[in-house]
């Protein structure tokens, strides 16, 4: 195996990394309004703080795993990096000022008892947990779909290229599907009316989910010419993946939410697994001309980088696994929403 | 419409922006993590009540240091694809190494700092601290190497019409970095002592938690007075690189428009800008020659004849950076840099002599001092930045090559606009929240005199948010 390969492996490692974990807590804050509603505001308030508390002190490491992915790109395909970061500009923008507001609402939200001041942040999770979940699940979509690139890697599209019925509906699944992740994460992790809550969200979302998957598979098949140019057989994963989601109703209904969870967990490292195999050698698809596509080759660092930073990806990623899981260990005990343990 | 024009302001803001939250995070995290130690090895209970007061404040900053660095961590690809293409060989590994080194281990360990005060025993809880001022200054070290290659490339070839990387090591040993590193540390550290010294002096003032507020005024004079003095000389080493590497900036930061040697210090230049010659000027003989080579003599080239010889270099254009902000950034940061100085000795003589009543006058002064190391950051980077223009890459790419033919510039005035919207609103919120808990105070446990007959020790109870 070449290192280019070695590079787009790890690259979709931290990418799956990326989505497994920040999933849900994207779905966290996308439920925030919803699992909270109650005629009391103190309540309701309390019921918020219990949801936020719970993702509090994992956020931050989990959306590095986005920044990694990026940084990552940009040492071992400095083409891909530049192309798709100037080509998807608007797309990212809005990305980036949604994480903004979403970091900076987590930390600020119950510094100050104002309820003004706790509604607007409130928006700000449950915005900047949406807004990325959509966008990432578009800019996936159109990865693979293809998208105007000129011979000389330029994007010489618009933003509204990147929004079609397929992208769309691609986008609306992941928001779907870290919706009911993120449910399912609560009902794990807490006690009392949130948990209550949370697995009746479950129940409720698993369908809907399920439908719109399904929709993106048959919209995968006609609109991008993936299926016939393989470049990796994904083989079983894809299967696998979707066995995993269906059997997860099954735990949903017997309340058994740590099955559940490692199962919704499973089918989305596998969905974006497939994609990464299937796109396979190539990071980006022209839908201009196939030969203008980016691939590893064409997009890629010197060999002398791309050496470097394996020996340092090598020594340094099991560190960070190691670490991580430590955090998760910590904080493994359901939180029941007593003020006394509420840090935010 | 001009797209070079708003990618640079974009980036500016951004960055700035940025830089005004990382100096007190790369310093903060150290006295909160010593202060907890201290805590952990005497178990005196003020200390743990110090590490909470200021950790607050801390984290509150630290938040905004990362939400503007996920931008960072993005607009080289989303304004800059050119130059992403043409340097991600060598700029892209240190960015990709620091999130993977530092990134990690902060926002981990930071999450488990701020939630984990009763899940963990005393000692680890501390160490957590500890590996959060790491992750932040090992974050430092990287992003400056990336930096130093911009202002002093080395380790690297041009081939197939991209920079390509030859040399790591040459890369990590920059002599650029060995000089940047050290006084933008030094500098966070500074801004996080005279942080500390304002508050406290602000709480001295009004005669609140004095206990409190003493011992945290000692820890930070202490911290801050080596740190102001390191600055200077560790700045006053980047001088010299500089003199050495980029000659156009240090002619540009002194407004010398021709050779000279032995060379003066400017104290007040007031300049022709169009005509590039003085109007009117304070010169110091000789300073100039002994601040670049510690000798009384010597020669530093001027802006016209550097001007001549790039022109033989590179070709025809314009190698002058923008004069006028290069020189008065320069005066900026050194000038902030002395008057800090001044009060650093100022505080070590106060806890010296234990000076702590009848200090009204200081304890009204001493919250002012908080902005210089701001305006000592903010200066010291326009100036690093500004003078190395017109180059992105200094001697290899030139600014307008390195931006993103496809972003147009309405697409980059309205991010622009909306970024500054969004930055402009996040910082009323911060300082708001800010000067709320600095002027709130501590939650101060109150403990108990153990009864030795009893042995009773009474846990500190965990103070609630
Ligand atoms: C000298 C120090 C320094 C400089 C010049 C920069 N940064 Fe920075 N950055 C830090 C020092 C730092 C830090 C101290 O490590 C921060 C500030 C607060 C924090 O949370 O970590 C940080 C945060 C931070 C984050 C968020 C990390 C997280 O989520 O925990 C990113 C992605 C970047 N930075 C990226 C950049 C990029 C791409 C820069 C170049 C333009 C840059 N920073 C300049
Ligand atoms: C955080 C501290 C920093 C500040 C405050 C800062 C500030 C600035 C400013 C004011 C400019 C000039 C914009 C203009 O020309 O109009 C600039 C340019 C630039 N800086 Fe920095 N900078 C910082 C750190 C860095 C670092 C660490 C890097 C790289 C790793 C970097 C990369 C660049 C690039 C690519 C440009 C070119 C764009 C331009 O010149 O306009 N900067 N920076
Ligand atoms: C006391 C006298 C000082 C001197 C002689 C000095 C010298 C310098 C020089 C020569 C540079 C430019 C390096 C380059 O462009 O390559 C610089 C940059 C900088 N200075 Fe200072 N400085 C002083 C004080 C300060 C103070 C007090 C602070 C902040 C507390 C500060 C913060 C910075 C920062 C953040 C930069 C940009 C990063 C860098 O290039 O290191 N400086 N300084």
């Amino acid at each position: 195996m070449d290192l280019n390969t070695v590079w787009f492996i790890l690259i979709a490692v931290l990418y799956i990394g990326f989505f497994v974990l920040e999933g849900f807590d994207f779905g966290v804050g996308m439920l925030l309004p919803f699992l909270s509603k109650h005629s009391d505001p103190q309540e309701q308030d309390r019921l918020r703080r219990t949801m936020i508390n719970n993702i509090g002190p994992h956020w931050d490491a989990n959306e590095v795993w986005l920044l990694t992915a990026g940084g990552a790109t940009f040492a071992a395909f400095p083409h891909w990096y530049a192309t798709l970061f100037s080509g998807f500009y608007l797309a990212l923008f809005l990305l980036l000022a949604a994480l903004i507001v979403r970091g900076v609402a987590f930390e600020f939200r119950s510094k100050d008892d104002n309820p003004r001041w706790r509604r607007l942040w409130d928006t700000c999770i449950f915005l900047g947990s949406a807004v990325p979940a959509l966008l990432l699940g578009v800019a996936f979509a159109n990865l693979v779909r293809g998208v105007p690139i000129d011979a000389e890697m330029h994007y010489v599209g618009t933003f509204f290229d990147l929004l079609n019925p397929y992208s769309i509906m691609a986008g609306l699944d992941t928001v779907l599907t870290f919706a009911l992740y993120g449910a399912i994460f609560l009902s794990l992790k807490t006690k009392g009316e949130v948990m209550e809550r949370a697995e009746s969200a479950a129940q409720r979302l698993w369908l809907p989910t399920l439908v719109v998957t399904v929709l993106v598979l048959i919209m995968t098949y006609f609109y991008t010419d993936i299926l016939t140019k393989l470049g990796v057989n994904p083989g079983f994963i894809p299967i696998a993946g979707a066995a995993a989601f269906l059997l997860s109703f099954y735990f949903i209904r017997r309340r058994q939410m740590g099955w559940a969870f490692i199962l919704v967990a499973v089918s989305i490292a596998f969905a974006f697994l497939s994609e990464f195999m299937i796109l396979f050698p190539r990071v980006m698809v022209s839908s201009l001309n196939p030969a203008w596509s980016l691939t590893i080759y064409n997009a890629a660092s010197s060999p002398y980088t791309l050496r470097v930073m394996t020996i340092i990806a090598v020594i340094f990623l099991p560190i960070v696994l190691a670490y991580q899981a430590w955090s998760y260990w910590v904080f493994r005990k359901r939180i029941s929403g007593l003020p006394e343990e509420l840090t935010y | 419409m001009d797209s070079l024009l708003f990618a640079r302001a974009q980036f500016a803001i951004t960055t700035v922006y940025h830089f005004f939250f990382v100096p007190l995070t790369l310093g903060l995290s150290v006295l909160v993590a010593l202060m907890e130690t201290i805590y952990v090895r005497t178990g005196r209970v003020i200390y743990k009540d110090m590490a909470k007061f200021w950790g607050k404040l801390f984290v509150i900053n630290f938040a905004m240091g990362v939400v503007t660095g996920i931008v960072q961590e993005f607009q080289f690809g989303m304004n800059w694809s050119e130059y992403s293409r043409f340097v991600g060989d060598i700029f892209g590994a240190p960015l990709a190494i620091e999130a993977l080194l530092a990134f990690f281990l902060e926002s981990t360990f930071l999450g488990i700092w701020i939630f984990g005060w009763d899940k963990l025993s005393k000692g680890l809880h501390a160490l957590t601290m500890w590996m959060v001022a790491i992750g932040s200054n090992v974050s430092a070290l990287w992003i400056l190497i990336a930096n130093s290659f911009m202002q002093e490339p080395v380790g690297y070839t041009i081939r197939n019409g991209r920079a390509e990387m030859t040399d790591f090591f040459a890369l990590l040993l920059n002599p650029n970095v060995q000089v940047q590193f050290p006084h933008t540390v030094l500098a966070g550290f500074t801004t996080a002592a005279f942080f500390v010294m304002g508050i406290s002096a602000y709480h001295l003032m009004r005669k609140q938690n004095i206990e409190f507020f003493r011992r945290s005024f000692q820890m930070a004079a202490i911290v801050g007075a080596f740190a102001i003095i390191m600055v200077g000389l560790t700045g006053h080493s980047q001088a010299q690189e500089m003199v050495r590497s980029q000659p156009m900036k240090m002619a540009a930061a002194e407004a010398l428009w021709y050779t000279e040697d032995p060379a003066s210090f400017s104290i007040l230049t007031i300049g022709d800008l169009a005509q590039r010659r003085d109007v009117f000027a304070i010169r110091i003989p000789r300073l100039l020659s002994l601040l670049a080579y510690n000798q009384l003599s010597g020669e530093v080239k001027g802006i016209h004849d550097l001007q001549a010889e790039f022109e033989q270099q590179y070709g025809e254009g314009n190698y002058i950076p923008p004069v006028a902000v290069t020189y008065w950034t320069f005066r900026m940061m050194v000038g902030s840099g002395i008057l800090l100085g001044w009060f650093g000795l100022y505080a070590v003589f106060i806890v010296m002599a234990d000076l702590y009543d009848n200090r009204r006058w200081a304890w009204r002064i001493f919250p002012y001092t908080i902005a210089l190391p701001y305006l000592a950051n903010t200066s010291g980077w326009l100036m690093t930045e500004l003078g190395r223009a017109p180059w992105v890459v200094y001697g290899v790419m030139k600014i307008e090559d390195a931006i993103s033919p496809t972003v147009s510039g309405g697409m980059a005035l309205f991010t622009l606009v909306a970024f500054t919207l969004i930055y402009a609103s996040l910082m009323v919120a911060t300082i708001y929240l800010l000067r709320k808990f600095a002027i709130a105070g501590p939650k101060i446990t109150e403990v108990e005199e153990p009864k030795a007959d009893v042995g009773f020790v009474p846990a500190a109870q965990p103070a609630q948010d």
